[in-house]
């Protein structure tokens, strides 16, 4: 609370009246030398384990220290100075499957959210700017769409699609239309009552130019925050596509995959389980501490549900 | 009473409209089962033969039209694999998925509500940081990880609890807890937050005012209020439980409606996949339906509302 009160001190000495545009350019003419304020913990953790395994997907040539396919002789021996983190049953270093893993995972993440929030905001920008019967008519086919739980409509998409990475990623992103498509309507309502909508109307501007203009960028919040919120629950659907077997299953490591191998060396070799898992887990909740500081800092009123 | 017809009329559509959805999604599967079915040396005749057997070389429209007079007599089709009817495999397998599921929304209420309310009673000290740490562990767990941590630990290492199958009741502990707890997170954070809303409101302070003592506040008048819109998520709850067993089920090897549907998509047993997916579905609409009637009831606002 102390730190939005000297942000309005701070505005107020400068600029008494700063509102609109005007409290944006002033926005960018504050130097910027030292981190803001709000910047602590909360941001930076996650900021760093997510920049961690970016680069472990962009390049993980660089980091592993064996190559993925390479079988030595120790075949699920635990782990030591050499394999950190042991070896499979094929004696693969699972570190270094786990570094090669991180791909698939992002980008599932990435574009899952890509895909579902693309499609659920134009549904719920038709819905909600068009009103009367295609609002109850698209809003019947969401509650439809929900009808189905998240994993079961993936798997039976999924299995219909046929399995690729770029499939498994549009089941997972078709399945999380519904949850984008419903704030953006809702968001799309209220603005659409405001009176400088009403105003803009009464110029004469054209329909396509009140929604570019002037609802649109009302819809970036919560959508931004929404997306987020979703990047963590994208990567668990398909990590659970993956884990019973119905999502990527080529030669690509993958987490939720490596797991699922695991599981069967339970008794002998616990670290082959349960250390992809760590992984998973430690994305998730980096971006769901992501998400949340997010909602936090650009959109309070969302709550926190 | 115009409401509950209304609500009734509105989820019957629903289910309507989910038959024709997941039908026509898995119409679309591909790979041809009869080729399955025939094995690798089927001449082509014999893999024609199969499929008009099956009925899958007819037209979509008349497979649909056959499909949903099929399920108005309560029959879901005659599974691919093994030529039993759709309804008799899926009943045998249904029992032990209630089963897990309604264990798993017990331990999810009971964890949700006890530490939620713990941690909004001590907002911003070292419990509520920790509750809030526990919370965000198991909204972002993968399910299948938690289960194999409590399988190491409960049956690896201290070997107290069966790891895998289904029947006894031992056998039922790690499944419930491992569904339960993933689920348990959210219902937290809304209980959590629902009570901190309450806690603001006039008529708590009123009854501080009057110096009631804090627990009898709590359970008299913040409880009560903070509950009410908590109950809208155990619908939502409900879908991700019924999502979680297709992958515990798969996980702890036991029977059930999830583990029946990956192993019938692995053989392409589509009336066996539509089934599956359309009892899973069916059961959470019905059970969305329950809660929100049920609102109404507890509710009186949203009846006026209406």
């Amino acid at each position: 609370m102390a730190e939005r009160i000297a942000l309005f001190d701070d505005l107020a000495v400068r600029a008494p009246a700063a509102t609109g545009q005007a409290r944006w350019r002033l926005a960018w003419r504050r130097p910027r030398l030292t981190l803001p304020r709000w910047i602590g913990l909360k941001w930076l953790a996650p900021i760093a384990v997510v920049a961690a395994m970016l680069i472990c997907a962009i390049a993980p040539g660089l980091l592993a220290p064996f190559d993925p396919t390479d079988m030595g002789d120790a075949i699920l021996s635990p782990p030591d100075a050499v394999h950190w983190f042991g070896t499979d049953h094929f004696g693969r270093d699972v570190l270094t499957l786990m570094i090669y893993g991180a791909r698939s995972s992002l980008l599932m993440g990435a574009c899952a959210v890509f895909v579902g929030g693309l499609i659920g905001a134009l549904i719920g920008l038709v819905s909600g700017y068009a009103g009367r019967w295609i609002d109850s008519v698209l809003m019947r086919l969401l509650d439809i769409w929900m009808s189905v739980p998240d994993i079961l409509l993936a798997i039976i998409l999924a299995a219909s699609l046929g399995a690729s990475l770029t499939n498994t990623i549009l089941a997972v992103g078709l399945v999380t239309v519904p949850r984008y498509a419903r704030v953006m309507r809702a968001q799309v309502l209220t603005v659409r009552g405001r009176s400088y909508v009403e105003a803009a109307r009464a110029n004469g501007c054209a329909e396509i130019w009140i929604v570019v203009r002037h609802i649109l960028p009302h819809t970036v919040s919560p959508m931004l925050v929404m997306a987020t919120l979703g990047v963590g629950s994208s990567i668990l659907i398909g990590a659970s596509l993956s884990f019973i077997g119905l999502g990527v299953i080529d030669d690509r490591p993958d987490w939720g995959f490596l797991l699922s191998q695991g599981r069967s060396y339970l008794t002998a070799a616990w670290w082959f389980a349960t250390l992809p898992g760590l992984a998973i887990t430690a994305l998730v909740i980096s971006v769901n501490m992501l998400g949340d500081a997010i909602r936090d800092r650009f959109d309070p009123r969302l709550g926190a549900s | 009473m115009p409401y509950v017809v209304h609500r009734l009329l509105a989820a019957a559509l629903v289910v309507l409209g989910t038959t024709t959805l997941i039908f026509a999604v898995l119409y679309w599967l591909p790979g041809d089962p009869a080729t399955l079915i025939a094995g690798e040396n089927a001449t082509e005749e014999s893999i024609a033969r199969i499929r008009a057997l099956l009925g899958t070389d007819r037209p979509f429209w008349e497979q649909y039209a056959d499909y949903m007079a099929g399920l108005l007599r309560g029959d879901l089709g005659i599974s691919f694999a093994t030529q039993e009817p759709v309804t008799v495999r899926l009943w045998a397998q249904f029992p032990s998925t209630i089963a897990l599921t309604l264990f798993a929304s017990l331990v999810a209420v009971i964890a949700g509500v006890l530490l939620g309310v713990l941690a909004a009673v001590n907002r911003g000290n070292w419990i509520d940081q920790a509750v809030q740490t526990v919370m965000l562990f198991f909204t972002s767990m993968p399910s299948f990880w938690l289960g194999i941590l409590l399988i190491l630990l409960f049956s690896v290492n201290l070997q107290w609890l069966p790891a895998i199958g289904s029947g006894s009741l031992a056998q039922l502990i790690l499944p419930v807890a491992c569904l339960g707890l993933v689920a348990s997170g959210r219902l937290m954070r809304m209980v959590r937050n629902s009570v901190l809303d309450v806690l603001d409101e006039h008529f708590v302070t009123t009854a501080r005012s009057k110096g009631l003592r804090a627990r009898r506040i709590l359970f008299l008048h913040v409880l009560r209020n903070a509950l009410i819109p908590v109950v809208t998520l155990l619908g939502i709850l409900m879908g991700e439980l019924l999502s979680g067993t297709v992958v515990v089920e798969t996980l702890f090897a036991r029977q059930g409606i999830g583990r029946l549907l990956v192993d019938a998509v692995g053989v392409k047993d589509i009336p066996v996949i539509q089934g599956a997916v359309l009892l899973a579905s069916i059961s959470f609409v019905l059970i969305n339906l329950l809660v929100d009637l049920s609102y109404a009831v507890i509710d009186p606002r949203v009846r006026t509302a209406s």
